[in-house]
């Protein structure tokens, strides 16, 4: 893996050293960004803090430089929180096979760099009879699954009422939307990686490299918040496919799970699926002891 | 006006030496020069080019800075006897003592620094201009009291050097209250620190009470032990009165401060592997090695021997106060608590992971080549900072 990176890494001196003799003809290379759109970026404000005129600004360039940069086509939008929604997510260990299909869903979903291979959705080995995390496989590659005396456990970013991971950001650039939604401003954040190491559920990743997705496999329909493409230096998140839910679809890894494992609804809709789970199954979070208050739980059959 | 002369005056006469203090100059610089190669490298490829992952998201970047905080921390140790003893030899090397509390302030921002994804965008964290997560942020109250102790450090000194440059004795009311702000100050940094790691519950390896006292007390051996070194060495070099006594004093409460760190480390090690749970997974990978990874054990293991050879001399009185033994002492416990508290405590918590997973962390090149030359940008500092004060202090 790091010779991989380490060969990238010398293309990559090429690309600049040819971008910087391109540049005395062409004009100058800013990053795959024109010298206005590598300014624009550069004195963003927070997401928090701009005018709707900059958000639409900002939209634009995020088009323009992705197609730029991956040779795609694509639409970032801005959809707002649907009122007296709050997002919540209940995982049936039952009926989880340990496919990781909806590792695989969440990828192609939300734009995750292919050769960084960063992944929301870890999928963990337990032994029956056995809960500790410390036993987990992560990285089980049987003939197939599920195997022999084992169960799975999907594990993802927990939406927590109390997340642990902006109170640690320095900068406020990671936040809980109204609908529940912990999302990141990726034009905001400065890389500290202070809130993965506070979020106990390793649900945070980084951007060690600059992410690359052909442009075939883009999927052009994304959010600000969500999954548009994201720069080199930068952590990112699940966020329950903001994309999608905030239209009322299902998040990717719900739709790929070929087992029916996964529920997720609203929390204040007291019809939804997942409240009827709550109230009639048996349910139980992870390291609840910390005081996270996560809005994803588990139950069983 | 007279004040752009002094600061002229200061520039010239600081570059102004003989062949070896231009040949350490022109050896630090060198060293600045290949961290910053190295340096341009990781922005331009990310950081990747470090040994970090997801698993391990810190790693010798930060390890350096709390070792670092430590030293700015601990600069005050020469400043508090000065004045509530009223020692006089002290006084003169308060101001050495400050100027390395700049230097190692300036390297633990640096050392954030190289560690940003994105260090462009530093702007962000300034109030207003950008948005500031303060007070809530541990990180954040970290920025404030660091950068408040930077001011402090310079501002003395600059009082005190610019009043002699004038002639005239530095009034001691008008800035005695900031030098007994900034021995509070001092202590809050360093504290500020370990709650920036003692504050999560997700790494319960360094979620423990102790972690604020363990780092005072180590931060007051190795910073006394940089100190102790580097006035033998002024002595040496210069013409600058260093008296015995200074150096014993700083000698013993190094001494006391050992013992108080190897302490905490034991009722630790006795407090997690006594009823050893899952909340000793780190320390025990840490010390022992864990399902065949132990890639921390040799750094622990020679913290631990190189900190228990240095109590020894310190606490036998005609070895402490043989200068190659306590040299030696010095060595020792400098390298052992930049072990202990870089590596030995940054690194483990991260190991393993929430989810349990075991991935283990060794530095790159990259991550050496800049360390190496953070440092060597603190060594230029210092030495540049400690030639003004031994110049206006002799005249």
């Amino acid at each position: 893996m790091k010779n991989k990176s380490r060969r990238k890494f010398l293309k990559e001196l090429g690309a600049v050293g040819v971008a910087a003799v391109g540049s005395i003809a062409a004009g100058p290379a800013w990053g795959g960004a024109t010298f206005q759109d590598a300014f624009g970026e550069f004195f963003q404000q927070h997401y928090q803090k701009m005018t709707k005129d900059e958000i639409l600004k900002a939209l634009a360039r995020i088009e323009r430089n992705a197609k730029r940069k991956y040779g795609a086509k694509i639409t970032c939008e801005n959809t707002p929180p649907l009122k007296n929604v709050v997002f919540g997510f209940a995982l049936n260990i039952s009926k989880c096979k340990g496919y990781r299909d909806c590792v695989q869903g969440c990828v192609m979903e939300n734009n995750q760099g292919r050769d960084s291979q960063v992944q929301y959705i870890r999928v963990l080995e337990l032994n029956k009879g056995d809960n500790s995390l410390e036993h987990a496989y992560h990285y089980y590659d049987p003939e197939t699954v599920p195997r022999e005396g084992k169960y799975y456990l999907p594990v993802q970013c927990m939406q927590c009422d109390n997340p642990p991971c902006v109170k640690a950001c320095p900068v406020n650039a990671t936040w809980k939307e109204p609908d529940g939604i912990v999302v990141v401003d990726y034009n905001w954040c400065i890389g500290c990686r202070y809130c993965m190491a506070a979020c106990p559920y390793w649900a945070r990743h980084f951007n060690w490299t600059d992410p690359r997705i052909p442009a075939k496999e883009i999927n052009p329909i994304t959010h600000y918040l969500g999954n548009r493409p994201r720069p080199v230096g930068v952590v990112e998140k699940c966020h329950f496919c903001i994309q999608r839910t905030r239209k009322e679809k299902q998040p990717a890894c719900v739709e790929a799970c070929p087992t029916g494992a996964r529920v997720f609804g609203n929390l204040l809709d007291p019809t939804s699926e997942i409240r009827y789970v709550l109230e009639n199954k048996t349910v139980f979070r992870l390291k609840e002891e910390l005081g996270t208050e996560p809005k994803f739980w588990y139950f069983t059959d | 006006m007279i004040l752009i002369q002094f600061l002229k005056n200061t520039v010239y006469e600081v570059f102004r030496g003989g062949k070896l203090y231009w040949s350490w100059l022109g050896m630090l610089m060198a060293i600045v020069v290949v961290g910053v190669w190295h340096y341009i490298h990781q922005l331009q490829g990310g950081l990747v080019a470090t040994g970090m992952s997801d698993q391990v998201s810190w790693g010798f970047y930060i390890s350096n800075f709390a070792f670092l905080v430590g030293i700015a921390a601990s600069a005050v140790l020469l400043v508090i006897p000065a004045y509530i003893f009223h020692s006089k030899d002290i006084k003169q090397v308060v101001m050495l003592g400050e100027g390395m509390a700049v230097a190692a302030l300036v390297m633990a921002l640096l050392f954030v620094i190289v560690d940003l994804g994105r260090p462009d965008r530093i702007w962000h964290m300034i109030p207003l201009l950008g948005s500031f997560n303060f007070p809530i942020s541990l990180l954040a109250w970290d920025i404030v009291v660091l950068g408040g102790y930077l001011l402090l450090n310079l501002a003395i000194p600059f009082y005190v050097h610019y009043s002699q440059y004038k002639g005239r004795e530095p009034n001691l009311r008008a800035y005695f209250p900031f030098v007994v702000l900034g021995m509070f100050w001092a202590i809050s940094i360093h504290t500020v620190t370990a709650f920036l790691f003692s504050a999560n519950p997700a790494r319960p390896f360094w979620h423990i009470a102790l972690l604020a006292p363990r780092f005072i007390a180590s931060a007051f051996v190795s910073g006394p032990a940089l100190i102790i070194i580097m006035l033998q060495i002024i002595r040496r070099m210069t013409r600058y009165p260093v008296n015995q006594r200074i150096i014993n004093t700083t000698a013993l409460i190094m001494a006391v401060a050992m013992h108080i760190n190897l302490f905490f480390i034991g009722t630790e090690l006795f407090t997690d592997f006594y009823s050893e749970g899952e909340h000793a997974v780190s320390i025990r990978y840490l010390y022992f090695g864990l399902g065949g990874f132990a890639a921390l054990r040799p750094w622990i293991l020679a913290a631990l021997l190189l900190n228990v050879i240095a109590v020894i001399i310190l606490t036998i009185h005609p070895l402490r106060r043989n200068t190659v033994t306590l040299n030696i002492a010095c060595v020792f416990a400098f390298v052992g608590i930049w072990l202990e508290k870089g590596m030995g405590l940054v690194v483990p918590g991260f190991i393993p992971t929430p989810l349990g997973e075991i991935f283990e962390y060794t530095p790159t090149i990259t991550e050496i080549a800049i360390s190496l030359g953070i440092w060597a940008v603190g060594f230029l500092i210092f030495t540049l900072l400690a030639k003004t004060t031994i110049l206006t202090e002799l005249g």
